[in-house]
């Protein structure tokens, strides 16, 4: 199974503010009765972005000079909650290919990596002067370069961190472990047939 | 060199390391449900793949099963495809599925515990993020995604790295009326909601000595709620007493070889910990949320927090957004917030001991007019516990209508929701902003016996007074 080498991502970005977005809001729950992933992205921030009654609140993913925007930036703590891979699948989904955090939770930090999504934290500031470039011109392309661990916006750039492993992975193609997994079964028969309660 | 329990598992499970630094880790024991499996099955269909080991693969249905709906088909028919989605998996991948009809089916993190699978020095990965429970028992216990899931079915392993571990040790002796939720949410509140992140929990201290394997289930339980991914306790005495004769419990001589396997297990006196973390037990009090997020907790006799004495800029934002969704006064005794609905029942604190304490009180008291009222077993095991006790007629005299078992409204994917901004006094886990399956439905979480406290004076109440405990 080749995988792409995700070494950057570009696009333009979106700023959705706040610490501790959690996955409930990412996705609400009952937008989880499904088999498939299919046809998430419209579900995204779902009850943010509409009032009880159906209507629109002007969600910034909303605003038209977002549409189509590839880069999500956030707050502290983004994806905390539950495990729901429904999270990462319907920002995917919705068009997005890079997420700018404060910092994420693990979970969902390990169910983005899976899906070539890389999450890169960056210092608040940083981010507020991302946010501010958007604001001030929507249509700006921001880089994410992963490989270089740094944004890049118009004639500025800010560093950003990320886990070596997921960075690894992420710009040499293996973000997806299944391929390397499998290739490891034999040697897994042999650690289980260490562990008495592994006999079948 | 003394290791920690964590280390010890870890490297008894860890097959190789793969190219990018992580360690392709065996997960002995894999729990599925029918929300974060279906799509894994779909992908291991899309890779001509297998289930590499049935045998230690176990289903249940949890989160969508209504509660108050026996027969098939369901009213639902998104909920009845799920189920049917899940059954049709388990019998063409021969996994063993604890269906309704087997007598054994409830929320996955009480049917684990309650049938010996979950076991000391063990592994054990399921698609949600309550998996930590099972670290009760000293096992390490992962919450993982759906692509994950299909990792672990089709090869019994995942890609991760390690952990750091933090101790957290409560020492002392809890006061009346408090509880292991307490104890938990107070450890949320001062490390906060991400405190944990890239930690596991070690609990110990003598408080956790002293708990019974449903307290220690009920911490670890939220572990998550402060980041951390992983919690446990050191596997002793009382976990062995509570898995001796359960279904897949060892039997005969495999018994005592497994318990000297399991003690081998427990952290080293004088291991390293990455940090360590120690509170007075009699420093927690009943602990209430008045916030969207677990973290966001008080003792039931401190007020509300006021963004004008907050001390950081976060901190003021995060409490004016609180509130705004809480529809709460900033600077009010918590005491005395009007609630709408009781709920009694999750992974958290679904379990036969949850009901037994809250029945102890309740016995002769009354549900206030108007208050919804629902006790929902964690399993059908616990709800049969509960019924030869009589616990379910205490209850339902009450004024609690009793269910079947399932996760219920604890994230309503079923039919049991909040209504628009009702006000919910509950024994789950998250509170975060329309969990409970109102996009502006409220959630104060808190012990069991402090929602029975609420539910019969229709407020937050602390349950010290109302059931004059002492």
């Amino acid at each position: 199974m080749a995988l792409d080498n995700i070494t950057q991502v570009s696009g333009r970005g979106v700023y959705v503010p706040g610490n501790d977005i959690d996955t409930d809001r990412i996705i609400p729950a009952r937008f989880m009765k499904c088999v498939t992933f299919d046809g998430l992205g419209e579900f995204l921030f779902f009850d943010v972005r509409h009032t009880p009654e159906g209507k629109p609140t002007g969600h910034p993913i909303d605003r038209p000079e977002h549409k189509g925007a590839k880069i999500l930036l956030s707050g502290a703590n983004f994806g905390c909650g539950s495990s729901r891979e429904h999270a990462p699948q319907a920002i995917h989904k919705a068009g997005f290919r890079a997420v700018i955090a404060e910092n994420f939770a693990e979970i969902f930090f390990g169910n983005s990596t899976t899906l070539g999504i890389p999450c890169v934290n960056a210092a608040r500031e940083d981010i507020a002067k991302v946010a501010a470039a958007i604001a001030a011109n929507p249509a700006l392309e921001i880089t994410v370069d992963v490989a270089a661990l740094e944004v890049r916006f118009g004639s500025d750039k800010i560093k950003v961190t990320q886990r070596e492993t997921a960075r690894d992975a992420l710009v040499n193609g293996r973000w997806d472990a299944i391929g390397e997994l499998l290739d490891g079964v034999p040697a897994v028969k042999a650690t289980a047939a260490k562990l008495p309660y592994l006999a079948a | 060199m003394p290791k920690s329990l964590f280390e010890k598992v870890w490297e008894a499970h860890s097959v190789r390391k793969l190219a990018n630094g992580q360690t392709q880790l065996l997960i002995g024991t894999h729990l599925i449900h029918e929300v974060t499996s279906p799509q894994a099955f779909g992908m291991l269909r899309d890779l001509g793949l297998k289930v590499l080991m049935p045998h230690r693969t176990f289903a249940t249905v949890d989160h969508i099963v209504p509660t108050n709906e026996l027969v098939e088909p369901y009213q639902d028919p998104l909920a009845q495809a799920m189920m049917d989605e899940l059954r049709k998996n388990c019998a063409q991948f021969g996994v063993t599925f604890f269906d309704r009809a087997t007598g054994k089916q409830g929320i996955v993190h009480i049917v684990g515990p309650e049938q010996g699978i979950t076991q000391p020095g063990t592994t054990i990965a399921c698609g949600d993020s309550h998996t930590s429970t099972h670290g009760a028992f000293g096992a390490i216990a992962f919450g993982i995604g759906t692509s994950q899931v299909r990792d672990v079915l089709a090869t019994q392993t995942m890609a991760l790295g390690a952990l750091k571990v933090r101790r957290i040790e409560v020492n002392g002796k809890l006061r009346p009326g408090v509880y292991a939720k307490d104890v938990i949410l107070h450890i949320i509140r001062v490390l906060g909601v991400n405190g944990g992140t890239g930690f596991a929990y070690e609990y110990a201290g003598s408080v956790f000595d002293g708990f019974s394997m449903e307290e220690r289930m009920t911490v670890c339980n939220m572990s998550i709620e402060g980041g951390a991914r992983v919690g446990y306790v050191n596997p002793d005495a009382t976990t062995f007493a509570y898995l001796k004769g359960r279904p897949y419990s060892p039997q005969g001589t495999a018994w005592d070889t497994a318990v000297a396997n399991w003690k081998s297990f427990a952290s080293d006196p004088g291991c390293r910990y990455d940090d360590v973390v120690k509170i007075d037990a009699a420093d927690i009090a009943p602990t209430v949320t008045w916030g969207i997020n677990p973290g966001q907790g008080i003792s039931i006799t401190e007020n509300i927090p006021d963004p004008a004495t907050a001390t950081t800029d976060d901190d003021k934002a995060g409490i004016i957004e609180a509130l705004a969704y809480m529809k709460l006064p900033a600077g009010a005794p918590i005491k005395g917030t009007k609630i709408n609905v009781a709920f009694l029942g999750s992974c958290t604190n679904g379990r036969l001991s949850d009901f037994q304490e809250v029945a102890k009180y309740i016995k002769g008291r009354k549900v206030a007019p108007g208050i919804r009222a629902i006790a929902v077993p964690g399993s059908q095991i616990v709800a049969l516990q509960c019924e030869k006790l009589g616990l379910d007629k205490i209850l339902a005299e009450a004024g609690f209508e009793w269910r079947a078992a399932g996760c219920s409204m604890c994230l309503a994917m079923n039919p049991d929701k909040l209504i628009g901004d009702e006000l919910c006094a509950s024994s789950s886990n998250r509170n975060f902003k329309g969990r409970q399956g109102s996009v502006t439905g409220r959630t104060v979480l808190m012990s069991p016996v402090m929602v029975a406290a609420a539910a019969v004076t229709g407020h937050v109440a602390d349950a010290r007074e109302v059931f004059a405990v002492n």
